[in-house]
């Protein structure tokens, strides 16, 4: 099993190992998850799934909670709106 | 509809940390039929949190851990329960898929989080739950080199700093708001539980040379979009502390939203259970921090008392009262010294946001009287979270009450709200 | 509050009870409203805000045209937090049976001068791209409109009380007498006229008034700004009318400011707690899902009820109350409280101060029903 997992933040590739959250993916790239409804940009809060500041586009999928989601190889990460 | 799958359990425990994991394997002893459903991708909960930086766990946890795979527990890792549609079934959400799990009885280990309180910049990005760091540096997120203010209140906060320490973080400081005096009483109140002491000096020992103020909190986060430093508070003095995170959480709140919408009576947010963990709904236990904040130890004997008394074992159950109690004691210990001090209601200021789902100012939420009129019209606490973190905040900075609990306790899909066990009477449109 | 007598003492804050505070105060008169729960509470915070003109009757047309207008009226005062947005309607049909309706109300509209555009098909789907494939077409209405009630309560109330409006909230009305409203705490309240806006409860207040409560069901999502554009509602009453079904549901969903999608509606005869059936609920969802299909993959962030008071004619009781010298009801309002809200004030102040009201409000009279009301 590779050490390592190569995703895609906002753009940016990021590789993180192997078994990490794509919420971790996005800090270590810097990146926000999301934008709340005021515009403020937002990172993760709880680590638990339940504070939905992590959520983010996951392949194409809006308001995934990032830190409940296992990094996969070439994930598509996006902010959330 | 995403992939529909059913499962049958004679016991069904919700929550796969320590309470859920000793539930389970206690339940499993017999020929019952038993489940174990989690949100997160593996078990574990928050405190025995795995991933690749989760380290070798304490053999205590490897323990429960390896007799869970050996029980022959039916593991649902990855499903979030959000909706309670009829008597003995719960409803689950995967990412694709759905699940019906139906029960004989059930054991709710759904575990604790951290209490957030407000103050200015609380939002930037690396501003964090001092678990909630934690868990993401469990999770993989490099802590190595990066300096850490640790702020908030209670024991967690030690468990933190070691953790985040041994994995190469600096930790400049760490602030609890309780006082010397509290803390002190804590510490010679300790002296009646032997293992807590052990526990306590090996902290002591992996957090030697960090300094430790007591009266202490945050006042405000500073950075542009990213923190970049936290203004301490240390007995009515400021001082800026240049940071890279700010791990911050003022002890545990119970998770109790869905032993309310199954409809257990609570007092003062926690679950009412009667010796054999039962709550005062018939088939329903509950075990773990939902009953009372206090800790691993309380919850593995509650979690063995509850999956005991699930497969009618109440002898072997009644044999683990007295450490129930001794652990209760502690829990009662634990609530009396990290109680909140009055001076962190005047932390958030008129445009710190309170509600971060909707992102409602606190002066918006002065203008009302009640958690119900609040939530009508600012739209606090209507957001994804449904009140799980602003409402806790709220509730110590207004002492305001809490709302009902309606499904989905969790959000979940729009299709998945129309999941019917049983076939749907046809309901033909009409207008409005 | 201390024993004053006031001018009008209105039962109720939820909207209709809020703009009958507002059109009172604005005339003059010492109001006084009592609530037994917080502003906008009732039916008023499970309504989808939808302000719009409706064709079932004459009478239903006159109200929602005239309180449409006045909202129009009202919108350049309205604070952001109303969230009062011109998304306009789609009625939606799914069959050429539908379109046909659609016809027939476009002439009904026009011969009224209210703005209306038939769409066909690709017109549709242009519009409303995440519709399903296959529909008929519809009937645009630009002039409609959708606001956050709750708020909108509030702000009225809160102009009522700028103009020296007493709000008396957590206080339950257990007694509606001539000239007094006694309250659970023991407390009264005299009022030269007493107002019954009591929404669901109200025939509880005022006995043998034929209001009921008609349960309803929403779900709203996370957000997913650009998804939907107006307020989308189906024509498929025209399937059911010859099956009687007691309760039903339909296609109905609105696009929120922040972009969270509110889905609806459901009615329910008979059903008296307001805790979430998972059978209207289902069908509620998969009809919505019937029209929206990606609508099923959404996050739902919250589901919630209310009881709409509902009358055996479908129109308010707007007026004096049989039985009663001064005591007025203003309920009734089904699934438009929202929008007929602003008519109902200013008909029922017209009706208590002798003014002459711009709409003819023989319609909404609570005497146009033949039963013998008994005096409480």
């Amino acid at each position: 099993m590779p050490s390592e997992v190569t995703v895609r933040v906002n753009g940016v590739t990021v590789s993180v190992p192997a078994g990490a959250t794509v919420a971790v993916a996005m800090v270590i790239a810097g990146q926000p998850c999301r934008t709340s409804v005021t515009g403020e940009v937002r990172g993760p809060l709880c680590g638990m799934g339940i504070c939905f500041e992590c959520r983010a586009t996951v392949n194409g999928l809006p308001h995934s909670r990032t830190c409940q989601l296992l990094c996969e190889p070439d994930m598509e990460v996006k902010m959330d709106e | 509809m995403n992939n529909y799958s059913r499962e049958r359990f004679d016991v069904l425990v919700v929550g796969g940390g320590p309470a859920g994991i000793a539930a389970a394997v206690r339940a499993a002893e017999t020929a019952a039929r038993v489940g174990i459903v989690d949100e997160d991708v593996t078990t574990g909960g928050q405190i025995w949190r795995g991933g690749p930086s989760g380290g070798k766990h304490s053999s205590e946890a490897s323990r429960w851990l390896e007799q869970l795979k050996k029980a022959g527990v039916i593991e649902l890792c990855g499903k979030r329960v959000f909706h309670y549609p009829e008597a003995g079934i719960l409803m689950a959400e995967g990412l694709n898929d759905i699940w019906e799990l139906s029960y004989r009885n059930l054991v709710l280990a759904t575990g604790a989080r951290e209490r957030f309180l407000p103050f200015p910049g609380w939002t930037l990005q690396n501003v964090m739950g001092a678990g909630g760091l934690q868990a993401l540096v469990k999770s993989g997120l490099p802590i190595r080199g990066k300096r850490v203010v640790v702020a908030g209140s209670g024991p967690l906060l030690l468990a933190v700093a070691s953790y985040l320490r041994k994995h190469g973080a600096e930790i400049p400081l760490i602030c609890e708001q309780a006082s010397w005096s509290q803390l002190a009483r804590f510490a010679t109140k300790l002296i009646r539980f032997p293992e807590k002491i052990r526990q306590g000096l090996q902290l002591r020992r992996d957090i030697a040379g960090i300094p430790l103020a007591a009266s202490s909190w945050p006042v405000a986060a500073h950075g542009k979009g990213t923190l970049e430093a936290a203004i301490i508070s240390r007995t009515g003095k400021s001082e800026t502390v240049k940071c890279d995170y700010l791990a911050c959480g003022f002890h545990l709140v119970p998770n109790s939203e869905l032993p309310i919408l199954l409809g257990c009576r609570t007092r003062n947010g926690y679950v009412q259970v009667n010796d054999f963990q039962q709550t005062t709904v018939d088939g329903v236990l509950c075990a773990g921090e939902p009953t009372g904040i206090g800790g691993v130890d309380l919850a593995l004997v509650e979690g063995q008392i509850a999956g005991l008394a699930a497969t009618g074992r109440t002898s072997e159950a009644l044999a683990l009262f007295s450490k129930r109690e001794r652990f209760r004691r502690f829990a009662r210990l634990l609530d009396e010294t990290f109680c909140l001090c009055s001076e962190l209601r005047t932390l958030p200021s008129g445009d710190t946001l309170i509600c971060r789902c909707e992102d409602v100012p606190y002066s918006r939420l002065r203008e009302h009287t009640s958690w119900r009129a609040a939530k009508l019209h600012t739209r606090c606490g209507m957001g994804p979270c449904q009140g799980r973190i602003c409402g806790p905040a709220t509730q110590f900075l207004f002492k305001w009450n809490p709302d009902s609990v309606r499904p989905p306790v969790f959000p979940a899909r729009v299709a998945h709200l129309a999941a019917q066990p049983q076939s749907i009477p046809e309901v033909t449109g009409e207008i409005q | 509050m201390s024993k004053e007598t006031y001018d009008v003492v209105i039962v109720g804050a939820g909207i209709v009870g809020a703009a009958c505070a507002d059109a009172f105060a604005k005339r003059g008169l010492r109001v006084a409203v009592v609530d037994r729960d917080v502003v906008g509470s009732g039916a008023t915070a499970a309504g989808m805000g939808h302000i719009v003109v409706m064709d079932d009757s004459d009478a239903q047309f006159a109200l929602t045209h005239y309180s449409q207008r006045l909202w129009q009226e009202l919108r350049p005062e309205l604070p952001e937090d109303v969230e009062f947005e011109q998304s306009g309607t789609i009625w939606v049909a799914a069959d050429e049976d539908e379109m046909s309706e659609v016809l027939r109300k476009q002439e009904y509209y026009e011969k009224r001068a209210v703005a209306v555009e038939v769409i066909d098909a690709r017109q549709l789907k242009e519009a409303e791209p995440n519709l399903r494939d296959g529909l008929a077409g519809g009937l645009l209405v630009p002039g409609d409109a959708v606001l956050y009630p709750p708020c909108a309560a509030r702000f009225l109330i809160l102009r009522a009380q700028a103009r020296g409006a007493k709000l008396r909230l957590g206080a339950s009305v257990v007694q509606i007498s001539e000239g007094s409203v006694r309250l659970n705490d023991g407390q009264e309240i005299a009022g030269g006229t007493v107002v019954n806006a009591a929404g669901a409860n109200a025939a509880e207040l005022t006995v043998g008034i034929d209001v009921k409560k008609r349960k309803g069901h929403l779900v709203i999502t996370d957000r997913y700004p650009g998804f939907l554009r107006h307020q989308l509602v189906e024509l498929g009453y025209l399937k059911s009318a010859h099956s009687v079904s007691r309760d039903s549901v339909a296609f109905n969903v609105q696009p929120r400011r922040t972009g969270q999608i509110l889905i609806g509606s459901s009615r329910q005869y008979g059903a008296e707690h307001k805790e979430v059936d998972q059978v209207m609920l289902a069908n509620m969802v998969r009809r919505a899902q019937e029209y929206m299909p990606t609508l099923g993959s959404m996050s739902a962030v919250r589901v919630w009820t209310g009881f709409r008071a509902a009358t055996p004619d479908k129109l308010p009781l707007i007026g004096p109350c049989p039985g009663y010298k001064a005591v007025f009801l203003a309920t009734g309002h089904e699934g438009l409280g929202i929008t007929t809200s602003l008519g109902t004030a200013s008909i029922l102040v017209d009706q208590v101060m002798g003014s002459k009201p711009e709409i003819a409000v023989e319609p909404y009279l609570p005497s146009r029903t033949a039963k013998e009301y008994a005096h409480a």
